[in-house]
């Protein structure tokens, strides 16, 4: 960054842990003129307000669609806003789709200046995503090796077994059926909420 | 990546839709084992916004969408975004949409009106003394919403309007509302009428809120709706895949419209991955019958919604040219006939007839010119310069 001004960047994603991160990451880039958006009430007055140079939205936004208004209604806001019209950037739009995020670019921008922005929130939209989805799976396992305990208890209770020799019937139970020792115990325990119901 | 059909094992194809009725026929084919039956294994991705069913069919993550009949030319012509050639190989509804004003604007039409209000011509002059009243008295100028700026919705919004001197860009804010924000934004004042699909217009008037004011199909017999779109070069690729998803888009089409199975039908269309609204409203869209008004006042129509009745299945490059007409009036396009040539091309009956069968003349009772505008002369896609010189109002460039 030379001596023009600081782009003015305007998030908007519902989401406040990624708002948060994608936040932090342009800031650590050295952007610092930064607009967070969380709800879109009175979307097109609050960006004539920011007036920004760059809009990045989340794909999850329904409000995506009135910012392609824009391409039409540039009295509204000061300038038209485009995203990615050359076709040369049909890489960087896949990317973006993929990491689940869109950006829109005040028309006559130089490409090189919003190009770091765009590669970092690329980048921390889609470290958010596998943070998800490795919540997503802790929980999962948590709640499965939960439902396991259950079953060895039920077993154990019911069979006279000891905890060893309950996991080793759940686990035969599970390779004699193919299928995963969490879904065998998952059985177990809902008949068992049946029949004691 | 070229992949080869092999009859007897399933073709894995994903398609993009958005919860509104028109995508009967689709979410039919799919739920109701169409598309199975023809080898094709389909996973419907319900979507949020236009832009994402346009984007994700661009760049290949959907095979093929339900799409704004507009966005598929849009698209194709490079109009607002990266040029990717789509083509219409079937059209998944005709019409659909209505017109709803909140019970004060209808109060405000309902006194200016001078005959039948249900008449478009009657309420767009009422339209027009309203906004000038508002303007002597120095008053915001009325919000109407709709869904994008390439959506039949705005073209029949403007057509409308204009057809009675009301200037939709000078005298109208005309904003673009996802339609799921569409009745809290009439209920909380943020708009004053807006034009949607269903189910969006029974809700507003269920809530005693608002009034239907118009069915769109009093406005254009004949309009374009939603086309099951596909990119060009996929469907050069693809071209049996292409032929079991008509196949069984046809026969899903025939099995929405026949009235046995409209209990079955809105009962799929109503799950909560589908629309996700009661079954009952659903209902009322595909019998075209409406509460038009709190107090519980019917209005019926057998052109409310057209999926594949009246030959509305078959793509007419006519309303490919109707609406490019409308982008060039409202200077989204220049008009050149090369456009209006590649705007008609998009549409494809040749691909339709090939797989179906030559589909039969013009419908009994359906307009000559393919569209039946309430207002202006009849439309000839060979004369768009004559379509545009009758109107005052335009921005054609």
């Amino acid at each position: 960054m030379t001596a023009e001004a600081p782009l003015k960047i305007l998030v908007i994603d519902e989401n406040p842990i990624r708002r948060a991160i994608l936040d932090a990451g342009l800031r650590d880039a050295g952007f610092s003129n930064i607009t967070l958006l969380g709800d879109t009430l009175g979307l097109l007055e609050r960006i004539y307000a920011v007036d920004p140079d760059v809009i990045i939205i989340d794909l999850q936004n329904p409000s995506r669609d009135v910012l392609e208004q824009m391409f039409q209604v540039s009295r509204i806001v000061r300038r038209p806003i485009a995203m990615f019209v050359d076709q040369s950037d049909r890489a960087t739009i896949e990317k973006a789709i993929d990491a689940g995020v869109s950006a829109y670019i005040v028309d006559g921008l130089k490409r090189e200046r919003v190009r770091a922005i765009l590669d970092m929130t690329i980048s921390r939209f889609g470290a958010f995503e596998r943070l998800r989805a490795e919540l997503e799976e802790t929980k999962s396992a948590l709640k499965e090796r939960k439902v396991i305990e259950r079953a060895k208890g039920i077993l154990m209770k019911n069979r006279g077994l000891d905890e060893e020799a309950a996991y080793h019937l759940l686990r035969r139970t599970a390779m004699s059926k193919g299928k995963r020792i969490g879904d065998i115990a998952e059985s177990l325990v809902s008949a068992i909420d049946l029949l004691e119901s | 990546m070229t992949t080869v059909f092999t009859p007897g094992a399933p073709h894995a194809l994903r398609i993009g839709f958005i919860p509104l009725a028109d995508a009967a026929a689709l979410i039919v084919a799919v739920d109701k084992g169409f598309t199975r039956a023809q080898g094709l294994d389909v996973e419907l991705v319900r979507e949020i916004s236009w832009s994402n069913v346009r984007d994700r069919l661009n760049i290949g993550q959907f095979d093929a969408a339900h799409l704004l009949a507009p966005v598929a030319v849009a698209s194709s012509l490079g109009l607002g975004h990266v040029r990717v050639p789509i083509l219409a190989p079937f059209s998944l509804g005709l019409n659909g949409n209505a017109i709803t004003v909140t019970t004060a604007l209808y109060r405000a039409l309902a006194a200016e009106a001078d005959g039948d209000i249900a008449d478009p011509r009657v309420s767009a002059a009422a339209l027009f003394r309203v906004v000038a009243a508002r303007k002597a008295r120095h008053q915001d100028p009325l919000t109407f919403g709709m869904t994008f700026p390439y959506s039949t919705h705005n073209y029949q919004l403007r057509f409308w309007m204009a057809s009675a001197g009301v200037d939709p860009d000078e005298d109208i804010r005309l904003v673009v509302l996802p339609p799921p924000y569409m009745v809290e934004s009439i209920a909380n004042g943020h708009v004053d009428a807006f034009c949607v699909g269903a189910p969006w217009n029974s809700v507003a008037v269920d809530l005693g809120i608002a009034h239907i004011l118009h069915f769109v199909s009093e406005i254009l017999e004949r309009a374009a709706e939603k086309v099951l779109a596909v990119r060009s070069d996929w469907a050069s690729r693809h071209p049996d895949v292409l032929a079991g998803l008509l196949r069984a888009h046809a026969a899903a089409a025939a099995y929405v419209e026949d009235l046995e199975n409209r209990e079955e039908v809105c009962r799929i269309l109503s799950a909560p991955n589908r629309l996700g609204v009661a079954p009952e409203v659903i209902g009322r869209t595909l019998d075209g019958r409406l509460k038009v008004a709190p107090t519980g006042e019917l209005r019926a129509s057998e052109r409310y919604l057209l999926v594949g009745r009246n030959g509305a299945a078959r793509p007419d490059p006519v309303q490919a040219a109707w609406l490019y007409a409308q982008m060039v009036r409202w200077g989204q396009a220049p008009m050149s006939a090369e456009l209006l040539a590649a705007a008609q091309a998009v549409f494809r009956p040749d691909l339709y007839d090939g797989v179906l069968g030559a589909a039969p003349g013009r419908a009994a009772g359906e307009p000559a010119d393919g569209i039946g505008a309430f207002a202006g002369p009849p439309f000839d896609p060979t004369d768009l310069a004559g379509h545009l010189s009758p109107w005052r109002i335009k921005r054609a460039r």
